[in-house]
């Protein structure tokens, strides 16, 4: 066998968003024939990546040719255009429409400048069968179909618009096991009709058992690519591994186990598919980490907890007794005392127009008021020493929050509710996009917060930050704790084997060995 | 005290954006322009006059206004204001004490169809454009019933009259001081209160509102309430300035108490504006009106400048941010 | 599932529309005291077409989760065009036909220009251009007057072959002639798309401005349409402020009732029509039951109310509270 020319090639690509570089000098090449996985842990880059080659987002430097020619896409359109399509996690189907309809949505059949139904119903029932999903009935409506058969719709809406190049990025990850192995089916049959498939997916003998080959991604660069089945699970975790040590962690304190009840304790707690029986403590003075790969029910974990979802089974206990949360007024009263730095400071966590001080203030409003006239007094001085305590560097408090910088602004996110005096504190993510210094500045406090007697879950995508700042981590995988790490235990390669659902005894063996 | 005062003087300056200096501009340029057409633009009894004509609008935005900065519409405002002016005259009827209730009872009235309204909106999601139409419909349907679908012949009571058009103080009318109370009130609500902060938050952004444990839901159900009695009470007012309430007196309310507030610079899709604007914008409007009829200008003409108006300012100030 | 059972589906709220229609003109005619006659339903068919039309313009504009307030008052301002140019030789009678439609569709395509480019909210725009529109009403009409071409109007509100009645045969030409190809078209589905989801709309190449501005421009058209016919059952123009709004918001109530979703995307101008003739129908069982008419607004407000409120039980199947906030 001839060693073919790449189809697509990617030379030196990068793409900075703000200060933060997603990827950096990126390479990477495709070969018709090939199914090729990418691997590498969150915010390796992998998802910039495609959405550069989908032409979602245009890369800041770099060169990418499709058949040794020169190639740049505007809009995804133009991608799709230049046989480029990508099925993207978040869906882009149309709720209202049919199965068939939403396969043909970028470019129906028509005649005399009405769409085709018939041809519209062949090329759906075609795609369908390619996609190995003829189970779904063309007319049936999207939003009537389960996740999984949605998912198989959106496969057959690439396949219709008869890509050279197909990007699945965790494309299986809603699908049940009967639909994977069908799926798989499909896409290997697409790679022996000559197509170059890019396949992202964590599932470790998902890429086992379908790549030609494989490239490792790690702070946005490419570290390896290699033959599938060449390396060990363990090899691939090893170059997964090695992400930049820059932050210095405080102290963890070694305290002796106490024997006061948690403050806060899960027991079994489950939402729809999302969460299943979750039970953990988190007792005064603790950091517990969430780990995981994102989107693995952590942030579902956080909202339940604060009282945001409905129809939770499981209980939920503070102190030792079980309470009902059912909104975010009854988790931050004081009975309970909870605060969540959601997810997204911008829509969830700030009024970006309004100012310093009404941000500051708004979820304390109780506090520094009475009977529901604001004292402007104590507001100020509150406000003072939150500004104070954090270091919110900040032209005055009459200034739009918006107008800060993003670290700014996630510490106000943070003061806002330090405010309140929670005694239990749920952090979502809140270093995201955030500079060095500030990142610094809030594992410190996050520190000095426990050591005064917080209980404090912190979910994180920097593994990193894990590893520095928690006693203990839970590690998620499809909703469920799959592994509780302690103390020491807390390494950046059981972090990863675990989120990855790879069998730790082995990995440790193999660690052991080498 | 020097901090006190920096920390100020900022707040005072941001007071003042363009949409509200714009709109105080613009009434200079009309009393300008009235003054051109007539000379007694200028003279005291007429600025007096305008004013006490503004106040029933004044009185009426200001609860538009507060259901605006939530990024929400009451659209109930014409029969709200109808209802009002028609049950507060209805009861006054009943002796003694129905002159007494009359001005309470219509406002209730109000309040009643707004905590309509604000169920529907809060905790049934329904679109607010939507519920308030449809309860304008049923105030509609009530009054129709009620007056058998002629003019009432019930008379406003005496403390309507005197509210409306009396002078405690002289020189002032009652209906200026009334305006007075409500927008002192307004401001109070909205820049002293924990509830003043959590209309600005949920207008900005209802899910962070929500999620720093804000019950947004009564929140809006009880802006809502306000609405609709301060609607009704303008009604009242109205009633008592022309002794009788008549069929769709409300109708002519609906359009330029949105523009008030709207021009005034208070954006329609929620938390930004401040009384202050909604203040000029309801001038600009008086005086846009008044200007119109002293140049005789005809209905079809005024309607039309409204709309253009409208229009003009909103692609000005009031358009959407670009998503991507 | 077979074929049919989705189509079923998919129509369930237009099916629904012409089911309460239909049993509701049933108890209507039972009840009337000329009975199920020609009359009767030429009669019924006159009143409810001029919602119908309303009602279809509003829906279209409906399935690409906007709102047009000033639908009524576009209503209204062709029909006071009408009563103008609507007259003399068969000629101009046509031309003036054909002015008062572009006068439409121009009104129509104004509130697009400014939803889609000046990037107003639609509700906010159209209240405000339907203010102009009705000015513009009043200057062409201070006092109701005017006149139309009466063969036509004769022609246009009396019966074909003494059966139909011509009114419902034209609301089913302007059906095959506008909204058929329309819902047929890549502009009519990309509408529907942009209602349902403009995000996934914009991820899947959806001309979503073209598909606005079609829907907007076509609204006003069929208004005018209405606006025509009302002309030719009164042979005036009259620019009434309370009955353009009236049309306004019986149109939003007609399409709720016709199984068109509000938040966009779903149902259809047919449901819309029955929709009317439903509400229609309602409002006027009272006559026949021999009610007081002073009790049709409160019934049909209340109806209104009804029909809103239904929409929000979806609410309840909600399992994230943050999705109460869209």
């Amino acid at each position: 066998m001839t060693e073919a020319a790449p189809l697509f090639c990617m030379e030196g690509v990068s793409k900075r968003y703000g200060g933060v570089r997603a990827i950096e000098k990126a390479d990477l090449d495709v070969t018709a024939g090939r199914i090729h996985a990418i691997l590498g842990e969150n915010g390796a880059g992998k998802s910039t990546l495609i959405k550069i080659m989908a032409g979602v987002v245009a890369p800041d430097e770099g060169r990418m040719a499709l058949d040794g020619r020169a190639a740049t896409f505007a809009s995804p359109a133009a991608a799709n255009q230049a046989g480029i399509v990508c099925i993207f996690q978040e869906l882009s189907l149309i709720p209202d429409l049919s199965v068939a309809d939403n396969i043909v949505i970028s470019n129906p059949p028509t005649r005399f400048g009405m769409i085709d139904r018939g041809a519209q119903r062949r090329i759906a029932e075609e795609a369908l069968a390619r996609a190995g999903a003829s189970d779904i009935h063309p007319l049936a409506l999207v939003k009537d179909l389960p996740l999984s058969r949605r998912q198989m719709v959106e496969i057959a809406k690439a396949l219709a618009r008869n890509p050279r190049i197909l990007i699945l990025d965790e494309a299986t990850s809603a699908l049940t096991a009967a639909d994977v192995s069908k799926v798989f089916i499909v896409l290997k049959r697409l790679r022996a009709e000559g197509l170059a498939l890019l396949y992202i997916s964590h599932r470790m003998h998902e890429i086992a058992e379908l790549a030609d080959e494989c490239s490792v991604f790690r702070n946005g660069q490419k570290v390896a690519t290699y033959a599938a089945g060449s390396k060990s699970d363990n090899e691939v975790v090893e170059l997964m591994i090695g992400r930049e040590y820059s932050h210095v962690f405080p102290p963890k304190p070694t305290r002796p186990k106490s024997e006061t009840p948690p403050v806060l304790e899960t027991r079994k707690l489950s939402w729809t598919e999302r969460l299943r029986d979750i039970s953990f403590s988190v007792r005064a003075g603790e950091i517990v980490g969430l780990g995981g790969l994102d989107g693995q029910g952590q942030r579902d974990l956080l909202l339940a907890l604060f009282g945001v979802l409905r129809g939770c089974s499981g209980e939920i206990l503070i102190d030792g007794k079980a309470v009902s949360i059912a909104s975010p007024a009854a988790a931050k009263s004081k009975k309970i005392g909870m605060a969540l730095i959601p997810e997204d400071r911008k829509t969830e966590g700030l009024m970006l127009p309004m100012t310093v001080r009404d941000n500051l203030s708004f979820a304390a409003l109780d506090r520094v008021s009475h009977g529901g006239i604001v004292d402007r007094e104590a507001e100020r001085r509150l406000i003072d020493d939150m500004i104070k305590l954090l270091g919110i560097r900040t032209a005055g408090i009459d200034i739009a929050v918006g107008a800060l910088s993003g670290g700014n602004q996630q510490k106000v996110v943070i003061a806002k509710w330090l405010m309140n005096q929670p005694r239990i504190i749920l952090l979502n993510d809140p270093t995201r996009g955030i500079d060095v210094g500030t990142k610094q500045e809030l594992y410190q406090l996050l520190r000095k917060l426990a050591d005064a007697g917080a209980a404090i879950v912190f979910y994180s995508t920097d593994y990193d930050e894990l590893i520095g700042c928690c006693d203990r981590v839970l590690v998620l995988y499809d909703g469920a704790v799959k592994r509780e790490l302690v103390g020491p235990e807390i390494t950046e390669r059981a972090l990863i084997a675990s989120a990855l659902n790879i069998d730790m005894a082995e990995v440790g063996r193999a660690a052991v060995t080498a | 005290m020097s901090d006190l005062s920096t920390t100020r003087m900022p707040a005072f300056m941001r007071r003042l954006d363009p949409a509200v200096t714009t709109a105080f501009v613009c009434i200079l340029v009309l009393l300008l322009v009235g003054s051109m057409y007539s000379r007694n633009f200028l003279s005291p009894e007429y600025l007096l006059q305008q004013l006490k004509v503004a106040s029933f609008l004044g009185i009426i935005a200001s609860g538009m206004m507060l259901v605006i900065l939530l990024g929400q519409i009451d659209l109930s405002l014409p029969w709200v204001v109808t209802v009002g002016a028609m049950m507060s005259s209805a009861v006054a009827g009943y002796g003694e004490l129905g002159s007494l209730l009359s001005v309470p009872f219509g406002i209730l009235c109000g309040i009643a169809i707004g905590l309509i309204n604000g169920v529907g909106v809060a905790y049934l999601r329904i679109p607010s454009m939507i519920i308030t139409l449809a309860t304008n419909a049923v105030a509609q349907g009530l009054m129709v019933v009620y007056t058998g679908g002629f003019s009432p012949r019930d008379n406003a009571s005496a403390a309507m009259r005197y509210l409306a058009t009396g002078e405690a103080i002289p020189h002032v009318p009652n209906a200026v001081i009334c305006w007075l109370v409500v927008g002192a009130g307004t401001v109070f609500l909205l820049t002293r209160t924990t509830f003043g902060r959590s209309i600005y938050g949920i207008g900005n952004r209802e899910r962070a509102a929500y999620l720093s444990g804000i019950d947004t839901r009564r929140v809006v159900m009880t802006v809502f309430a306000i609405s609709g009695g301060l609607a009704a009470f303008g009604g009242v007012l109205l009633a008592g300035y022309a002794s009788k309430a008549a069929q769709s007196m409300g109708d002519a309310y609906l359009l330029p108490a949105i523009a008030a507030v709207v021009l005034g610079g208070t954006s329609i899709l929620g938390g930004r504006g401040s009384y202050l604007g909604t203040v000029a914008g309801v001038m600009l409007v008086t005086l846009l009106l008044s200007i119109l009829s002293v140049m005789q200008m005809p209905e079809f003409g005024r309607q039309i400048i409204y709309g253009v108006v409208i229009i003009g300012m909103l692609l000005l100030y009031g358009r959407e941010r670009i998503q991507r | 599932m077979k074929d049919w059972r989705f189509w079923l589906a998919e129509q369930r709220g237009t099916l629904l529309a012409v089911g309460i229609f239909v049993m509701m003109f049933i108890i209507y005619s039972s009840n009337h005291p000329a009975g199920f006659s020609p009359n009767v339903v030429q009669t019924a068919a006159n009143k409810g077409v001029l919602l119908a039309f309303v009602a279809m313009a509003q829906a279209l504009v409906v399935i690409t989760a906007g709102i047009d307030l000033s639908v009524g008052m576009i209503f209204t301002l062709t029909n006071c065009l009408a009563s103008w140019v609507v007259v003399g030789s068969p000629l101009q009678v046509a031309m003036g036909v054909i002015v008062v439609l572009g006068v439409g569709s121009l009104c129509g395509a104004i509130n697009g220009a400014i939803v889609i480019y000046g990037r107003l909210q639609p509700i906010v725009a159209t209240i405000a251009t339907g203010a102009v529109y009705f000015g513009i009403a009043l200057a062409l009409r201070p006092t109701p007057g005017g006149g139309v071409d009466e063969t036509l109007a004769d022609a246009m509100t009396g019966r074909v072959f003494g059966v139909v009645p011509a009114s419902l045969v034209v609301l089913a030409a302007v059906v095959a002639v506008v909204w058929v190809p329309f819902s047929r078209s890549v502009t009519g589905r990309a509408a529907y798309a942009t209602g349902s989801s403009e995000a996934a709309a914009y991820m899947s190449g959806v001309p979503i401005r073209r598909a606005k501005m079609a829907a907007y421009t076509l609204s006003g058209l069929l208004a005018s349409i209405g606006g025509l016919f009302l002309t030719f059952f009164t042979y005036t123009g009259d620019a009434a402020y309370a009955s353009g709004n009236a049309y306004t918001l019986f149109s939003i109530a007609a399409v709720v009732l016709g199984g068109v979703s509000l938040f966009g995307g779903k149902g259809s101008a047919i449901g819309a029509i029955f929709g009317a003739l439903a509400f229609r129908t309602i409002g006027d069982l009272l006559f026949v039951f021999d009610f007081d008419p002073l009790w049709q607004p409160l019934f049909q407000g209340v109806v209104l109310l009804l029909a809103v409120s239904l929409g929000a039980f979806g609410l309840f199947r909600v399992r994230n509270r943050l999705d109460w906030f869209g």
